[in-house]
């Protein structure tokens, strides 16, 4: 995939020639995707195909050996550490739920809200006087208004799920990075996940990595299957699950 | 803006914890100074001086339940801060000896002379001022700690391996101490202290001046550190020690926030450092014996950790019965003894003597206001 200038600027989210290995072991293998703004993609693959270590070569958690991470058309990502790529604007939800349990979910919201972050402007100044109509915003974004004095900890595993949901909202992003938001959740709770993500994708430019094939379908967007760390097919879902090489890799030779 | 943090951070239990500081200080002084030596209810000048040396010990406890209990940074190292303090005072006690010493040198310390130095080394400089030794007490401690925590945090050691180094530096610092090339009296440390500030150490008055000092010391690092984990920052400290990627992830530099919080915490022992030498007299290298580090953190586990209140309760208790212990027949058994309260502690109260009467006082609140799902649910152990 040779993409042209005007793509480099106009791309939310630019991958070329990515390539990541552990210890001999290729996890990404020249991987190539891109982003329109306001996009939102889903990524398939089976396991250790290289989704994770992809959201961990975007957030500055892992540094790629070879390859071009472009954000916004001008920014290289490789570059950057975590705290600078989440000012940039974007945020990750992780695999497993995860939120801080002792804080109230109030709390959680208002420490993911877009303000200073250094430690000697969360002793004195604004994040302590956040009006609590910016977290109920958030909160009713993610239907949690109800829950907002509750411990996070207390949470069911759905409602975790869109708390952390909901802080990467907080951040206001460009983009959002979501990995595997309904696994483990009822089909209802799933219903929900994927009404919300579409409400969200409106405003935002969201990837999302899912294996579950309903959901997915749900969402109603382009697919990128992945396989041993490259792209091997992307379009809608109906084709990409007809693809002889998706079906190869899912079901095995 | 200050005055905001205080009103917020110092709730009803935080008052009636400090009003009960400041009543013991008072209460103590009153009854050594006030009453003569042959009324029963006389506090004799040993007790006020081992009262003291527990107030020390419950600073210490305090600052290591704020990197530990609040940011989940185990060090297994923090009694060498409290140490380092410890030195800074001593070595101005040791220049207020003057021509007293043994050898009656001029301005040499006795061990020096001993030692057949000619010179002061570079580094005893200024420790004859007393503003300068404090600064040292506080700037020794926390450029230590700022130091090790900016080249542990920025490499981003956690969990066990960061508390396996805070333990071999506190060893390392042990060896180090122990050579006479130091300069720091070796192995038997800097005693035979005679005045501080000009008032007799071993004086009565000086005694109780220096264990109200030591309550003062207590209540204000409760305060601050009060203050500080009722504020955001605090919040950000927890939210560190429950989920540090996702802080990260959500843009916080995670390794500043601890690099902050450990070197204040580093401070805050070597603080309690200072006062604690010239309460028991002597300070040499023993303080940095490993074994001292582990013990603070049978303290606050024991306390609670977390609680802030625990850590205090939880180094006064163990102190106490220490002393009760250690003058009894068990005395061969003390560290048996602390060994197997610290099991049961584990086993039967996980979450501390603060932490298990704070979760019953909820659940009876809880009971008492039992309206299904109302508005008031309980809130985290503070």
């Amino acid at each position: 995939m040779q993409p042209s200038a005007t793509h480099l600027t106009s791309a939310v989210l630019y991958l070329d020639g990515v390539s990541v290995s552990f210890d001999g072991f290729q996890a990404l293998n020249e991987l190539s995707l891109m982003l329109e703004p306001g996009e939102m993609r889903a990524i398939i693959g089976p396991n250790g195909a290289g989704k994770t270590t992809m959201m961990d070569v975007i957030t500055g958690k892992t540094r790629p050996d070879d390859g071009t991470v472009m954000f916004a058309g001008n920014v290289d990502l490789t570059q950057l550490d975590e705290a600078q790529i989440a000012e940039l604007g974007i945020g990750r939800k992780f695999q497993k739920p995860t939120v801080f349990e002792s804080h109230t979910v109030g709390d959680n919201i208002r420490l993911a809200l877009k303000d200073p972050r250094e430690p000697w402007s969360a002793l004195f100044g604004a994040r302590n006087r956040i009006v609590s109509s910016r977290i109920d915003t958030v909160l009713e974004t993610v239907r949690l208004v109800e829950q907002r004095e509750r411990l996070a900890g207390d949470l069911s595993h759905g409602q975790k799920q869109w708390l952390e949901i909901g802080m990467l909202l907080a951040q206001d992003p460009k983009l959002l990075l979501v990995d595997e938001p309904v696994a483990g959740m009822t089909d209802a709770e799933t219903e929900t996940t994927a009404h919300l993500l579409k409400e969200i994708a409106k405003s935002h430019s969201v990837v999302v990595v899912e294996h579950d094939m309903t959901f997915i379908r749900a969402l109603g967007v382009k697919v990128s299957c992945l396989h041993e760390g490259r792209v091997i097919a992307e379009g809608s879902i109906d084709d990409v699950s007809a693809n002889p090489r998706v079906v190869e890799v899912y079901l095995g030779r | 803006m200050i005055l905001t943090l205080l009103k917020d951070g110092i709730d009803r239990r935080a008052g009636i914890f400090l009003g009960a500081i400041a009543g013991a200080a008072l209460v103590v002084a009153i009854l050594n100074l006030g009453l003569p030596a042959s009324s029963p209810l006389h506090v004799p000048n040993h007790v006020v001086a081992l009262l003291g040396k527990y107030l020390c010990y419950a600073v210490l406890a305090l600052s290591l339940d704020l990197v530990w209990g609040y940011c989940g940074i185990l060090s297994l190292g923090h009694a060498a801060f409290f140490a380092l303090g410890g030195y800074a005072m001593g070595m101005y006690l040791m220049r207020q000896i003057g021509t007293r010493g043994v050898y009656a040198h001029p301005y040499l310390p006795d061990f020096m002379v001993f030692l057949n130095w000619k010179e002061l080394p570079w580094f005893w400089y200024g420790f004859s001022s007393f503003p300068f030794a404090m600064a040292m007490v506080v700037l020794v401690p926390g450029l230590l700690a700022f130091g090790f925590g900016w080249l542990a945090f920025r490499s981003r050691v956690t969990g066990v391996y960061l508390s396996i180094i805070t333990q071999a530096l506190t060893y390392a610092l042990l060896l180090a101490f122990f050579r006479n090339d130091m300069g720091l009296g070796g192995n038997n440390g800097l005693t035979d202290f005679k005045d501080i500030l000009g008032y007799p150490v071993q004086a009565q008055g000086t005694r109780v001046a220096l264990f109200v000092a030591s309550a003062a010391l207590l209540a204000l690092s409760f305060v601050v550190a009060r203050v500080l984990v009722g504020s955001t920052f605090g919040k950000i400290l927890v939210a560190i020690r429950d989920a540090e990627s996702r802080t990260r992830f959500l843009g916080y530099r995670v390794e500043r926030y601890k690099l902050a919080v450990f070197t204040l915490s580093a401070c805050m022992a070597g603080l309690a450092g200072a006062l604690y030498v010239p309460q028991v007299g002597i300070i040499n290298p023993s303080e940095f014996a490993p074994l001292n580090s582990l013990e603070v953190v049978v303290w606050v586990a024991l306390g609670g950790r977390g609680t802030l209140t625990g850590a205090v309760v939880g180094a006064l208790t163990v102190n106490y019965a220490r002393t009760v212990i250690t003058t009894g027949f068990l005395a061969p058994y003390w560290l048996f003894v602390l060994g197997f309260v610290f099991v049961l502690v584990t086993i039967l109260l996980p979450k501390g003597i603060v932490g298990t009467l704070a979760q019953y006082r909820q659940a009876r609140e809880a009971r008492r206001s039992s309206k299904p799902n109302g508005g008031a649910l309980p809130h985290p152990a503070e």
